[in-house]
Order: C-alpha cells, then sequence, then structure tokens
C-alpha cells in the first residue's frame, strides 16, 4: 500500500504573492483602517512622515549589508546607536556646538563604533546559525556595559569638564541630555521651507548618498564576496573566500552606519535619554524594515522606505485611533508597541517556515526530475 | 630515455597509509599532455584517496602525507591545498556540486575568481572594492559554455536549471581557467541522461584536442571505453593493469578490477536452501537518500534467507533499507509477509516485524550519551511497550531498570560485548563493541527480518567474524531473514546465499556467491549483458 | 594537574567559574561591610523558593531539543489568568492559591500546545521567534489587561478608571500560603519558608519521574538525536510539543509560587524580560543549549539568586551605590551570550 504521493503543488502566483508579501499587505490594510480613525488632518500627516523618513532612514539603511552577508536581522546595530551616542555625550560635555560639533561628534564616535562592531561581529562568528539570537542578547550585553561607562565611568576615571550634565552625586550622566546646541543642524543645513514646513534637505542628501553607496558596494568584489558568503558558507570557503573576515566586516559596516544613524536622529530630536534612547532603535528599524517586505535573507533599498512610510504612519495613528476607538490612548499605545513586536515574530517565524517548506519542494523536484529520465 | 617533459604528470611510488592502514601501494602512474585516461576501482581501490593526494586535499596533510614524488609540468609538487593545485593548472570537478543556487550561471563560473574594473578608491581601501566587469564575466562564461557546446542562458539563476545543467557548470567553471593543464572528474555523469553523457564526453575529447589532458573517473564502462585513450585499474590500493580501450573488452577490465579471489563460501558445501515463501516483495521502490538514490528497483527475498546486496559505492544499495525502514523519504510497493506495508513510517515496520542495523552506528544506531542498558531496550521499550511496569491502568509506564539490565547483562554475555560494566557510555565502547551493541538492539526485539548495513565497516579484523558469525547464528537458530548491504564483495559471498548487485539505483542482477568474480564485476560496471552465468533476478519471476 | 585544572576549566566554563568565586568573595566580605550573614542567607533561600520553578519549567523543552525557552512569558500569561481568576472569584487561602494553579494549568495546557506547534514549524529557528512571540504576547496581554471584564474592586483601577492596576496585592488572598506554611523559626532573622521549599521539591520530584517513564526517555531521545529517535518510532513532533506543554504549565505553576511569595502580581510590561533571568540562571548551573539537568536548576537558581541578593548589599556598602542593576544586566545576559557562542562540544 503506497502512501499517497503529494506532487509537488504549484502555487498559484497570485497566492505565492499574498504569502511572500503577507507582512506588508497586511500592515498597509491595518493602517488603511486607522487613519481615517484617527482623524488627523492629512497636512499633519505629510510633515511627520516627512519628518520621520528624514530622521530613521540612515538606521534602517544600515539593516541591509548584514543581510546581504547572511547575519540576518542585525539586532546589534544598538551597539553602533551607543557608540554614537558616547560621542555626543563628549561634544556636549565640551560645549561644541552646530556643525562642528556634529562633526566632531561623529568623528570621535567612528573609533568607537568599528571597536564594538568588531566584537559583535568576532561574538556572531561563533555563533554561526543563531546569529540573531545573539545578536540581541549582545545588545542587552553591552547595554549594561554602556552603563558601566557611563553611569559609573564618567566623571570618575573619565574625566566630564561640564559638571551640569552629571548626576547629583558626581558622577555618572543625567538621565537626559539637552542637544540644543546641535540640535536639527543638519535638517537645517540647507533652508527649504514649503508652505511653512521645514524641509530637510541637507539630511535627505547625505541619505540619498547612502543609498548610492549601498547600491555600489553590492556591485563590487566585496560585495560579491558578501553576497557568495551570505548564501553558502561553505561554497565560499571552497571558493577561497575568507569567510570569518568577510562576516566581520559586514557587522562593522553596519554598526559604524548605524552610529550615524543614531546622531542623526537624535540632532532631529535635539535631546538625548542617556540610557533609554538606543534601547528600542533595533526593535523598531528591523520592524520597519520588514513591514516594508524584507525577509532575512533579502532586503533592499525600496524595502526600507516603504517600510518607513508604512511602520511610521502606524506609529503615529495608534494613540489616537485608540482614543477614538476604545476611549484609550494608551490602549493605542500599547497596540504599536504589539505590531512591532508582533511584525517581527511573524515575518521571522514565516521566513523560517517558508526556508523549509522551499527544501522539501527542491527535493521533490529533484526526485520527480530522476524519475522522469530513469523510468524505462 | 624519455625525458620528463613528455609527461605532464608523473606520480612516482605514492605510498599512503590512514593510521596504519596502507590505502596506497608504490603507485605509479603517468600522463601525457592531451591524454584521457579513465580511472576505475572497486570500493576503497584507493581512487579518490590518490586524488585527494594530487589535489592537495588537507585530510591528507592532517593525516601524515605520503610518500613518494608527484611531478607536474616539469616541476616536483606537493600542493599544501587545492588553491596551490589550481594554481598550478589542476581542476577538478567534484561529484558534490559546489555552486551557489541564487546566482546566474555567469557568477557561477566566475566564483570568486571575477575580473573586475579598476577604480581610483581600492587604492586606499584594497582591491576588493573595485567593481566587477559584468560584461568581460559574461564573455567569458559564454567562451566557457561554447566548449561544451550547449544550450545554456548564462544569466540564467542556477536554481531554476535543470540538473543535468548545473554539472555543466561546474565543468564550465573549470574550463573557464586559462591555467587548466589537467582537469580531474569524478563521476561526472552520475546525474546526467544519456545525451547529456554524451555531451560531456564530447566536451572532453575537445578539451584533449587542445592539449589539456583529463583524467575520468567512471565506473560506467562503457562511456570509459569510448572515450578514452588508456584505463588504469585500481585493486586494493595498486595499480592492477593498464588497459588501451580499442585492445581489450569489458570482461577483461572487470576481472582485473574485482580480481579472482576465492571466497569459501558457506554454502559451497551446503545445500542450497529451498526457495520457500518470499516474506519481503519489493516493487519499484524509490528512495530519496543524498548519495544512495534507489531508482525504481525491484527484488523479492524468501523468508529465512541471508539475501546480500552489494555494487559500488554511492549507487543505492544502502538506500534500499534505508526506505523501506523509514528513514528517508520512499516511494513504492513493499509488500511484508504478503501484507502491503506503508512507507515512510519507521515505527510502523518496526511493528510489523523488521529491524534495521544502519550503516550509521555512531549517528543513528545509538545515543552515545546514554548507558548501554538504555541503548539496548530504547527501541524495545517503544515499540512493544517492554521493560515498563505499568500503573493506573497503563497511564503510567515506569522504566523498569531492573528488567533492563538483567536483559543487558545476557546480551553482554552472549555477544561478548567488552565493557566495564552495563552503566557504561556507549560513546566509550570501541566500534566493533558499539556494533555488536547495535545488534543487540535489534535482537531484543524479536524481529523477523533484519537489514544489515555495512555490518564490519570500521571494525578490527577479530570482530568482524564475530559479527558475522552471531548474524549467521540468528538466522539458523530462530530462522531471522537477514538482508545485508556491504561495500565488501568478500564479507557477502562469505554468508549469503544470494547476492544482488545495485548499479545506478537498481538491482541489476543477482548471483549466487559462487558466481565468478568477474560476472560480479561486470553487473557493478553496468555491463550486464555480457554476464555468462544464468542470473537470477526475481522482480519478474 | 595542571592538565586536571585546565580540563575542568574547558568543561565548566571560564564565566562560571567567575561568578562562582565572585559569589564566594562576596559571601566573604559581607560580615566585613556590616551585612548580616544569616539574614543574607535567608534571603537567598526565600528566592531560591520563589525563582526555582520558573527556571525548572526551561529543562523538558531543552531535553526535548527546542532549545532555551525564550517563550517563557506565555506559561507567565497563563498563570497571571489563573492568578487573576483566582482572587476575581474571591477565593482565599490554599483554595485560592490552588485554584490559581487550575485554572492557570488549563490556560498552559491550551498556550502550550499552540507554542509547540509553532516550534515544529520552524525548527532551528525557535530561539529568534520565541522571544518575538514572547515580547508580542506580552504587548497582546498589556490591551487585554485594559479591556478584560474584570470587576474585583481590589485588582481595577479605583476611581472608575477601566482596565486592571498595574500590581495587584495578594495580601489577603493567598499570600505567604506557601511561605507560612510548616515555617521554621530561627533566630530573629531567618524564617525557612519550608512550604515553598517543599513545594518547589515536589515539582522537581514530578518532573524527575516524568522522565523516567517511557515519554519521558522517548523525549529525552528526540531531544539528543532526532534522526535516531525517528529511526525507532518515536514521533518527535509529538515529544516536542508534550516538553512544551509540559514547560508551560511549569511555567504557569511557577509564577503563581514567584506571586505567593512576592506579595504582588505584576501586569502590563513587568514580564515582559523574565525569561532572561531564568535563562541565565539555568545556563549558570551548567546547562547548555542542548542540555539541561535538575542539577543545573538547582545549581543555577542558588548562585544566580546568590549574585542578586548579595551584590546589592555587599556591593552598595563598598562603594555607597546601587551597581546592582548593571552587574545583574552584565551578569544574566554575558551568561547567555556565552552560552550561545559555545561551539556544540561534541559531535554527534
Amino acid at each position: 500500500m503506497m502512501k499517497k504521493q503529494s506532487s509537488s503543488k504549484k502555487m498559484n502566483p497570485g497566492v505565492y504573492f499574498l504569502i511572500n508579501y503577507s507582512v506588508p499587505i497586511i500592515f498597509t490594510i491595518l493602517v488603511a483602517f486607522a487613519i481615517p480613525l484617527s482623524k488627523l488632518s492629512a497636512n499633519y500627516f505629510v510633515t511627520e512622515i516627512m519628518i520621520r523618513l528624514s530622521r530613521n532612514s540612515f538606521l534602517i539603511l544600515a539593516l541591509l549589508i548584514p543581510v546581504m552577508a547572511g547575519m540576518g536581522m542585525n539586532f546589534g546595530i544598538v551597539l553602533g546607536a551607543m557608540a554614537g551616542e558616547i560621542g555626543l555625550i563628549f561634544i556636549t560635555d565640551w560645549q561644541i556646538v552646530g556643525m562642528p560639533g556634529f562633526l566632531l561628534a561623529i568623528l570621535i564616535s567612528t573609533p568607537l563604533a568599528i571597536i564594538f562592531g568588531y566584537f559583535a561581529g568576532i561574538v556572531l562568528n561563533r555563533a554561526k546559525g543563531r546569529e540573531m539570537v545573539t545578536g540581541f542578547m549582545v545588545s542587552f550585553f553591552m547595554n549594561g556595559i554602556y552603563q558601566l561607562i557611563v553611569l559609573y565611568g564618567m566623571g570618575n576615571i573619565i574625566p566630564i569638564l561640564n559638571p551640569s550634565i552629571l548626576l547629583p552625586r558626581g558622577y555618572g550622566i543625567r538621565n537626559a541630555i539637552s542637544l540644543i546646541g546641535i540640535r536639527q543642524v543638519l535638517d537645517k543645513l540647507i533652508p527649504l521651507k514649503i508652505g511653512g514646513i521645514l524641509i530637510p534637505v541637507a539630511t535627505f542628501l547625505v541619505i540619498t548618498t547612502l543609498c548610492v553607496f549601498i547600491a555600489w558596494f553590492r556591485k563590487t568584489k566585496l560585495g560579491q564576496n558578501m553576497r557568495t558568503v551570505g548564501q553558502d558558507n561553505e561554497v565560499a570557503r571552497i571558493s577561497g573566500i575568507n569567510v570569518e573576515r568577510t562576516r566581520i566586516l559586514s557587522i562593522v559596516i553596519s554598526t559604524v552606519l548605524a552610529c550615524y544613524g543614531q546622531i542623526i536622529f537624535l540632532q532631529n530630536i535635539g535631546t538625548m535619554n542617556t540610557y533609554n534612547s538606543h534601547e528600542q532603535v533595533g526593535v523598531f528599524a528591523i520592524a520597519a524594515l520588514l513591514v516594508g517586505g524584507a525577509s532575512v535573507a533579502k532586503a533592499n533599498i525600496p524595502h526600507v522606505f516603504i517600510g518607513v512610510i508604512l511602520f511610521h504612519t502606524m506609529f503615529v495613528v495608534s494613540p489616537r485611533a485608540g482614543k477614538e476607538l476604545m476611549g484609550q490612548a494608551q490602549l493605542g499605545e500599547y497596540f504599536r508597541v504589539f505590531v512591532s513586536y508582533g511584525v517581527i515574530a511573524f515575518s521571522l517565524a514565516l521566513y523560517a517556515w517558508r526556508k523549509r517548506v522551499e527544501k522539501e519542494n527542491e527535493r521533490k523536484k529533484i526526485m520527480g526530475y530522476r524519475k522522469s529520465i530513469l523510468v524505462k | 630515455m624519455e625525458s620528463k617533459e613528455k609527461y605532464l604528470l608523473k606520480m612516482e611510488q605514492v605510498n599512503k597509509d590512514f593510521y596504519g592502514n596502507k590505502v596506497l601501494k608504490n603507485i605509479n602512474i603517468s600522463v601525457r599532455p592531451g591524454e584521457i585516461i579513465g580511472l576505475v576501482g572497486e570500493n576503497g581501490a584507493g581512487k579518490s584517496t590518490l586524488m585527494n593526494i594530487l589535489f592537495g586535499n588537507p585530510i591528507i596533510h592532517e593525516t601524515g602525507g605520503f610518500e613518494g614524488k608527484i611531478i607536474f609540468d616539469g616541476k616536483e609538487v606537493n600542493f599544501a591545498s587545492p588553491f596551490d593545485a589550481i594554481d598550478a593548472g589542476i581542476g577538478m570537478v567534484h561529484q558534490e556540486f559546489i555552486f551557489i543556487p541564487g546566482f546566474t550561471a555567469t557568477e557561477n563560473i566566475l566564483l570568486n575568481k571575477e575580473p573586475t574594473k579598476y577604480n581610483f578608491i581600492s587604492e586606499i581601501f584594497g582591491d576588493k572594492l573595485n567593481l566587477l566587469n559584468r560584461e568581460e564575466m559574461k564573455r567569458r562564461a559564454i567562451e566557457a559554455i561554447k566548449i561544451l557546446e550547449i544550450e545554456l542562458d548564462p544569466e540564467m539563476v542556477v536554481k531554476e536549471m535543470p540538473i543535468g545543467h548545473k554539472q555543466f557548470i561546474e565543468i564550465a567553471r573549470e574550463i573557464d581557467r586559462k591555467s587548466l593543464k589537467l582537469l580531474v572528474l569524478d563521476e561526472p555523469t552520475a546525474v546526467l541522461t544519456e545525451s547529456e553523457a554524451g555531451i560531456v564526453m564530447k566536451a572532453i575529447k575537445k578539451l584533449a584536442a587542445q592539449g589539456i589532458s583529463v583524467i575520468f573517473i567512471s565506473h560506467r564502462l562503457q562511456e570509459i571505453l569510448d572515450s578514452c585513450d588508456r584505463i588504469i585499474v585500481l585493486k586494493d590500493g595498486s595499480v592492477q593493469k593498464e588497459l588501451i580501450p580499442s585492445e581489450t573488452n569489458p570482461r577483461e577490465v572487470a576481472e582485473y578490477m574485482i580480481g579472482h579471489e576465492l571466497t569459501k563460501s558457506i554454502w559451497e558445501s551446503k545445500e542450497l536452501r529451498k526457495i520457500s515463501d518470499t516474506i519481503l516483495e519489493v516493487n519499484n521502490l524509490w528512495v530519496d537518500m543524498p548519495g544512495e538514490q534507489v531508482n525504481g528497483t525491484s527484488f523479492k527475498v524468501s523468508r529465512g534467507e541471508i539475501f546480500g546486496i552489494g555494487g559500488l559505492t554511492g549507487q543505492g544499495k544502502l538506500g534500499i533499507a534505508n526506505g523501506i525502514m523509514g528513514l528517508y523519504p520512499a516511494e513504492g510497493e513493499v509488500k511484508f509477509k504478503g501484507k502491503p506495508i506503508y512507507l515512510n513510517n519507521s515505527k510502523y515496520v518496526l511493528e510489523q516485524g523488521m529491524a534495521f542495523v544502519s550503516e550509521d552506528r555512531r549517528g543513528l544506531g545509538l545515543l552515545l550519551d546514554q548507558p548501554i542498558f538504555e541503548n539496548i531496550t530504547f527501541t524495545a521499550m517503544q515499540i512493544k511497550d517492554k521493560f515498563l511496569k505499568c500503573f493506573l491502568g497503563g497511564l503510567i509506564k515506569w522504566s523498569d531498570d531492573k528488567a533492563m539490565i538483567k536483559i543487558t547483562k545476557e546480551y553482554i554475555d552472549s555477544l561478548q560485548i567488552k565493557c566495564e560494566n552495563e552503566k557504561q557510555l556507549a560513546r566509550e565502547l570501541s566500534g566493533g563493541n558499539q556494533q555488536k551493541l547495535c545488534m543487540a538492539k535489534v535482537f531484543v526485539l524479536q524481529p523477523e527480518l533484519i537489514f544489515v548495513s555495512e555490518p564490519t565497516r570500521g571494525i578490527d579484523v577479530g570482530a568482524k567474524s564475530l559479527v558475522l558469525d552471531t548474524l549467521r547464528e540468528y538466522n539458523s537458530k530462530y530462522g531471522i531473514t537477514i538482508i545485508m548491504a556491504s561495500s565488501e564483495l568478500v564479507e557477502l559471498r562469505s554468508i549469503c546465499e544470494r547476492i544482488a548487485i545495485v548499479d545506478e539505483g537498481r538491482v541489476t542482477g543477482i548471483l549466487p556467491p559462487t558466481a565468478k568474480s568477474v560476472e560480479f564485476g561486470l553487473l557493478m560496471l553496468g555491463k550486464k549483458s555480457e554476464i555468462e552465468e544464468v542470473v537470477t533476478n526475481e522482480g519478474k519471476d | 594537574m595542571k592538565e586536571k585544572i585546565k580540563s575542568i576549566i574547558n568543561s565548566v566554563g571560564l564565566p562560571r567559574i567567575i561568578i562562582f568565586f565572585f559569589l564566594i568573595s562576596l559571601f566573604v566580605l559581607a560580615p566585613f561591610v556590616g551585612v548580616s550573614l544569616d539574614t543574607s542567607l535567608n534571603d537567598v533561600i526565600v528566592r531560591f523558593g520563589m525563582n526555582g520553578l520558573l527556571v525548572l519549567s526551561l529543562m523538558p523543552m531543552v531535553k526535548a531539543g527546542c532549545g532555551l525557552n525564550f517563550g517563557l512569558q506565555l506559561g507567565i500569561i497563563a498563570g497571571l489568568l489563573g492568578a487573576l481568576t483566582s482572587i476575581e472569584m474571591e477565593i482565599v487561602g490554599f483554595a485560592g492559591f490552588f485554584t490559581a494553579v487550575g485554572v492557570a494549568i488549563f490556560f498552559a495546557v491550551i498556550l502550550g500546545f499552540l507554542y509547540g506547534t509553532l516550534l515544529n514549524k520552524i525548527k532551528g529557528d525557535e530561539m529568534v521567534v520565541a522571544t518575538y512571540v514572547g515580547f508580542s504576547s506580552i504587548s497582546f496581554m498589556c490591551i487585554m489587561w485594559l479591556i478584560l471584564p474584570f470587576k474585583s474592586p481590589n485588582m481595577i483601577w479605583a476611581y472608575g478608571g477601566s482596565g486592571l492596576r498595574t500590581t495587584i496585592n495578594t495580601q489577603g488572598y493567598w499570600f505567604h500560603v506557601l511561605t507560612d506554611f510548616l515555617k521554621i523559626n530561627i533566630g530573629n532573622h531567618i524564617t525557612f519558608p519550608t512550604g515553598t521549599i517543599l513545594f518547589f521539591a515536589l515539582l522537581t520530584f514530578l518532573v524527575w519521574a516524568f522522565f523516567r517513564t517511557k515519554i519521558g526517555s522517548a523525549i529525552i531521545a528526540a531531544g539528543s538525536n532526532p534522526a535516531y529517535a525517528k529511526s525507532c518510532g518515536v514521533s518527535v513532533n509529538k515529544m516536542r510539543i508534550v516538553s512544551v506543554i509540559l514547560s508551560t504549565v511549569i511555567a504557569a505553576i511557577g509564577i503563581i509560587v514567584y506571586q505567593e511569595s512576592f506579595g504582588f502580581i505584576q501586569l502590563y510590561t513587568a514580564p515582559l524580560y523574565m525569561a532572561f533571568p531564568a535563562i541565565a540562571a539555568l545556563l549558570l548551573g551548567g546547562a547548555s543549549t542542548e542540555k539541561a539537568s535538575i542539577k543545573n536548576v538547582i545549581i543555577g537558581v542558588f548562585l544566580f539568586q546568590g549574585i542578586l541578593t548579595m551584590t546589592p548589599s555587599v556591593i552598595n556598602n563598598i562603594i555607597q551605590s546601587d551597581m546592582s542593576e548593571t552587574i545583574r544586566i552584565i551578569v544574566s545576559n554575558g551568561m547567555i551570550v556565552y552560552a550561545l557562542t559555545r561551539r556544540i562540544e561534541r559531535a554527534r
């Protein structure tokens, strides 16, 4: 008695599309419902989304290169954010303002970001196959190290000149620092006002430059090496590519970009929550990227922008919609946190499941092919 | 008299041993430029080891290197790694595909040797930041494909290609190297259709005509005879004979490959068992086991028989048992004791009365970190609820350690398993004793039919005979049917009543153990037509 | 001698040894900085009882090959629902406690089954998905706490607000029912929480016994070597689901014991990161992502709670500031990173 042989189902292309892009599709529907609910004006919307695009895109773009190298979603960009914040602490301390302050922050934090990224890269290399779990555990761990440096070291072993940013006890940085000195310094660099709204032209230019860089990088030999490593470590190794080094490099680049991204983010906001600003950086950036249609194995530039727009629309709209719908804005806030985590859980599970299904189908295809040529 | 320049490759007095086991003995091989050499040999003859040495495979260096000289292109060489061999002009196409499924054909052919366009940034950051020169890549890919004379779209993603084409990509990658002087192909036509195999043969001849030498390893005798200039037959680590295809025939090649060893079969002096009722009937069985595919085979086994399955490695003999026992996906019709059985269901098959001693002793046969007594009794506990104390009307099934230890002691005794005590971890036993442990595990189930694969692999000589004797004993005492798959023909011929040879995933013939060695060889080489003996192939009877 | 030391360091792992000696040194320092040794010891024992079950709950899933249970929060949610139901029904004392446990088990079985089915579909990637399933389910429950129709005045916001409070007092219901059960008073400062420890011992015994049954052996095989288990006729998928349900149930009971001892039911975002300390404790006790035993649980909880208790008191007295939070973050997360980067020691 034979077990029923299931032929590999040729999936209806429509169904295939729906499953592949289920996350952005579901999100679009959600957002479409929520926007009218929130009763926010179109003007407000457009301004908010534009600001958020300028503020967050750089950070999310930093996630693309590790995906190329097969490292999945780099939860370790938090380390880059921390490096950037340390740089900002120093320039605030030394009271260097304006563009020079901004550039100095970048200058100081770059070597720090490289060191953090290198450390993360080495740890991730030792955890092949579970890079993502290890990535966010490392980010939690580094948070502790960050606290050691900033909450205990600064003002003690690390000299701080300006006591106003220290805690009352004499050492350790305050919970919130004002970044008024560099506030919107990049955004306002090229002043352009349309209908009373400030357009951060310089920031968008910087973002565009990064996009060009990423596109160019993909076409280089190093980019090709990363793509090879990302698809199959063993084949890459047999072909002579230094797999470990390539992986570490991808994390270092990502961390440095995240560092700059966080500095850009904070210069727009104008204040820094010393201990909390970087906490959710990883989760929100990754959720946004996944909402844009990316997956653990594939992420490109359109995903970033679609993701920012969809995700941050939901973010803006939720509290209001919650209030209109259930009378509690709090509900909306919890809802958006739920959605952020939920998107990641759903996307990762979907990807893992699809990976296994594809492997199974591939096997069946080969079997079917063999039968067709060998049946005599 | 012959100057070294006449030969591209000369391997002189090459010897190699693995942990005291001599695998290559005084190999002398020479290859002229533009020559096509066919390398033929049984399992364990030394073909792969010889190629590993030539190609600088790290496994050779890690196990003590080799003795002898290799002279390539006029210089003595000892490659430290495959990359050195590649640089010197040796290319190798392995049996396992090495490509990136998501990349195009072009990208795969040029993998890690992509031509680049210079730009100034590389001055600062290194030449890895040069842009890939995609036009040049495409041009080179097309050139390599042209030599193969096939229709292949260089921009097609390899994942979507038919399997035969994937093999062509592998060959194209080696052909692309301008420095190529010697190409080694290890079973290149294994997954190809006849027409695709023909294309590969034609391409090889074209390369040879251009002065590139080819070493071609295959078990498909006809292909070897059709395309090679010279055939080298290896047996037991030494060069048995060199033959010219036009001056030899399949039978002669098979004879040299197998040898004339006369094995004493236990059945020579005994009456061959009368073919009684069929206990296992296999019809059109397909098994998807990577490396040992079964492609629609059929045969019958009689109750109480010791049935042997032999054949060259990778041809499918190990796949049969794995498929029927549900370890790998299988399709087809299998009847046990006349009743059709479900496939892909280990539990069901075990419950019906069949059991399996796997060739993967450490991976599938045992839980290495568990004590002996738990290993022996596990399957019986799960399938037949043995060694359990039941409480609350069967709701709680508690392990009965006392009973487990008792039966373990019995088997330690009867099979002479050397161990400290029954609580010792399975990991700590020697290979031979681990094998006895696997067999004990199966005997506890009291099955009616046992599949055994590679029963004496990796076991020292003393233990080998004990394992085989135990199988015979259980067969004659309890009437258990035994189906034994093994790479060692000698072993099969010593205790099996009938031996099936599996080639290209199918049983191509069944011979009595007393048949001439060359008959077995011909079946293994795919030359059934040359057989003189009467072959019983009971798929049809 | 040197070789022996080296091999011990390799197998136990340098971080664990460092932490062990760190703890010893804290105990040694304690009397010198004015921290009472017996109060500290008592604290450690009480916390052991409080947290032990949550760590125990991780063991079945590791044994079954599902990895570390980063989705512990699902069990916690089941436990919370049980606790809330019992208070809503105004049941006090032991009856209240066991009602909570009963309801919690009901929810835990359902959640565990769903969770296990999900994990089966993503074998190999369990840990990262579990983490975010855990996080999103806690966030989802945040919404639920706001809208579920609980009425008990002890639980909802006082001035006519809707939704449950952030923390709910168990005093007057089943606070300390276990802790005070058969408690032993030693001197002025020490109260041995016999009830809690007995309860922990009972459940530990049940878990140990479970793994001695037929199905328990099957789970161990499925976790050690799925191919082997399959070849012996064991359904690896079914075994995994059983282990996940078991883990979720124990976690649900565990959080109720925690609340019983602590005195408060914590809702909303408090349980968000509760998986990590439990996992860190298990790893500290010598477990890995593939291997966990009861010994690991007991040693781990003791060491981890020891660090958590001693560090604030001792170090704060030395350097006059509270570094305990930072040290906790470094130790527990560092332990998990270390375990994730350990190569799988033995080839299968």
